[in-house]
């Protein structure tokens, strides 16, 4: 029949009159309908996988929920007690607490992120990618390194920062060991990290958007700051969105810069933990796995609560064109 | 016959062409250079680096200078040994080792897994094709300490605690890379497979020879973000390792005991040298690495 290479045989048949079939291509197999064994020689290796390292272990979680580690491992069935404790437990309280904080603070950077996605991506502007490369530098470095330096600009003692701080006059305090001021040093720093996602993301929405608007907007006589509230804003939204709902997850799971950053013997530690912090700490350090797998089911929930929260409510700001 | 095989041109720069393609803002808005909106962008741009030029000046500076009060922004005399410290005083090498080994297994091992599934779940039909697709990506919406004490013990059992495979092993599964790939066969034109199986080959070989080299602009999306995560991350290495010199690198920087955690200089030297290679590498790629981050995003 037709093949790819063979263009020397029967090419007076092809070249009747024959009708164009574009819209109904032959059917692979016909009659049956399916691929034989081949799909699940692709898919098996994942499924697999899948089922042995992340399926079982989900289930293996909702059990270990309910029990208690004995002193020489093995589980003994509590019932709801893990979620009792937990939710009188002030440090779990305390860790949603300082989630929320860190993560609003992760989300303020949002609107900065689209003010220099806005910046970097006008037309024509030179040296845009080296620009653009300053601004992904921190996104793409490792969080544990970059939480090292930190340390050293928040130092109390000779950190950069109290030293511009005592230059107008403010005696900048123990930013990363005081309760309180810890963990939003521990935002700021990731802020300071995500921005850079922002920024690729909302770029390229951007740049999606059609030059026909601004062109009309500026024969309407449209300010630049119009055109950005205006035009520039509404068609990002689904892009604003979707950010939202990355940087919300993302900032749930703060862990790596909160432990690199305070470090394990930090006195303000306890009062700054995050959920994941106490999870890791219950589950690998105080090695009460029962209890950290009740609270890993609380990340779940909250995680899925406020995301469900925000797909209800983006009807309110969220344009789809 | 001829006319299939324009027709197979036609399509295959169809697909090339449409990923060059840029919009952009209106021409009218364009004389954007200037004096202004560059000396905003340096401000902004000298923000972000800062604490990557205060890392690099710290790892040249003595220990004196770092402690002194107002601070010594350029050390007169450039101390390089403490990047030779930190070989002697850390693991430097053993965790290197570690990094480049747990990335290189989950790249490899999620590109072949995730391109074949996501292969056969974008084009081919069996039964249960649903609700399997369904049960891997449900994964998506859990987060990772709803499977991370059974997947220790699972790593416990298999005696594969302080081993690069135990490290790596559960990250080659991965269902985001499944969705990633699907999405992209899905968007790839069905003609050229009907002509190649036409044309006698069997499924591998369309995936192979034909498919997979188009869905190059994924894979590269997939091969960046699982470099950045394999490399930076450190929840589950500090939880399979115990031993410094089995650790990869986030892991060692973040456990880092003893006299060493006062000798600043040497571990800025150690962090600046433990983040380099991704960075360097990723700075180079630039254009792509910032392609394939939109690109993941826009799925």
């Amino acid at each position: 029949m037709i093949t790819l290479t063979g263009s020397t045989r029967g090419g007076s048949r092809t070249s009747a009159p024959r009708p164009v079939q574009r819209s109904a291509p032959p059917r692979r197999s016909p009659g049956s309908g399916f691929d034989g064994w081949w799909p699940w020689l692709f898919v098996l290796p994942t499924l697999f996988g899948v089922l042995i390292f992340y399926i079982w272990p989900i289930i293996q979680t909702g059990y270990l929920s309910f029990t208690k580690t004995g002193a020489f491992g093995g589980e003994e069935w509590i019932g709801a007690v893990n979620y009792a404790t937990m939710l009188q437990d002030g440090n779990v309280w305390r860790a949603l607490v300082n989630t929320l904080i860190y993560t609003g603070i992760v989300l303020a950077g949002i609107p900065l992120a689209l003010m220099m996605a806005n910046l970097v991506n006008r037309p024509g502007l030179r040296f845009a990618s080296f620009y653009r490369v300053l601004f992904f530098m921190p996104y793409i470095a490792m969080p544990t390194a970059v939480a090292l330096v930190w340390r050293m600009i928040y130092n109390g003692d000779f950190g950069i920062l109290n030293w511009m701080l005592s230059l107008v006059g403010i005696d900048g305090p123990y930013w990363t060991s005081t309760p309180g001021f810890a963990i939003v040093s521990v935002g700021v720093v990731g802020m300071w990290a995500s921005l850079g996602f922002g920024i690729i993301i909302l770029g390229a929405a951007l740049k999606n958007i059609s030059p026909d608007y601004y062109e009309a907007a500026q024969l309407d006589g449209a300010s630049r700051f119009r055109q950005f509230t205006s035009i520039t804003v509404p068609l990002v939204t689904p892009s604003l969105f979707f950010v939202t709902i990355i940087s919300v997850i993302n900032g749930f799971q703060l862990f790596d810069l909160l432990y690199a950053i305070m470090g394990q013997y930090n006195p303000a530690l306890v009062q700054s933990q995050s959920l994941v912090y106490i999870f890791y700490n219950q589950a690998f350090i105080q090695n009460d796995k029962g209890y950290a797998a009740a609270i890993g089911v609380l990340i779940l929930v909250v995680i899925g609560v406020v995301t469900l929260f925000q797909f209800r409510m983006q009807k309110k700001w969220v344009n789809y064109v | 016959m001829s006319e299939q095989m324009t027709e197979t041109r036609a399509i295959l720069t169809q697909s090339d062409g449409t990923s060059k393609r840029s919009t952009g803002y209106s021409p009218a808005l364009s004389g954007s250079n200037g004096v202004g909106t560059h000396v905003t962008l340096c401000l902004i741009g000298f923000v972000m680096v800062f604490p990557f030029i205060w890392q690099v000046i710290i790892s040249l500076s003595t220990n004196a200078q770092v402690m002194s009060v107002p601070p010594t922004f350029w050390p007169g005399d450039v101390q390089w040994g403490n990047y030779v410290t930190v070989f002697t005083k850390l693991p430097f090498l053993d965790q290197l080792g570690v990094s480049i080994g747990i990335t290189v297994i989950r790249v490899a091992g999620q590109v072949a897994l995730c391109a074949m599934a996501g292969y056969a779940f974008a084009r081919m039909r069996f039964s249960g094709k649903g609700i399997i697709l369904t049960v891997i990506l449900s994964i998506l919406m859990v987060p990772p300490q709803v499977y991370l004490i059974p997947q220790f013990q699972i790593i416990q059992t298999l005696g594969l605690l302080n081993t690069v495979l135990g490290i790596a092993l559960p990250g080659i599964f991965s269902a985001f890379g499944v969705f990633l790939m699907r999405q992209i066969f899905l968007g790839l034109p069905l003609e050229l497979e009907e002509a190649a199986r036409l044309d006698g080959a069997n499924p591998f070989q369309i995936f192979w020879k034909i498919m997979l080299p188009l869905a190059m602009p994924g894979i590269s999306a997939l091969v960046i973000i699982t470099t950045l995560w394999s490399w930076n991350d450190l929840l589950w290495p500090l939880v399979v390792t115990t031993y410094a010199d089995k650790m990869p690198l986030s892991a060692g920087l973040a456990t880092l005991q003893g006299s060493i955690t006062t000798d600043y200089t040497v571990m800025m030297a150690a962090s600046v040298m433990a983040m380099a290679p991704v960075l360097i590498l990723f700075i180079a790629l630039q254009r792509r690495v910032v392609e394939g981050l939109a690109f993941s995003g826009s799925k």
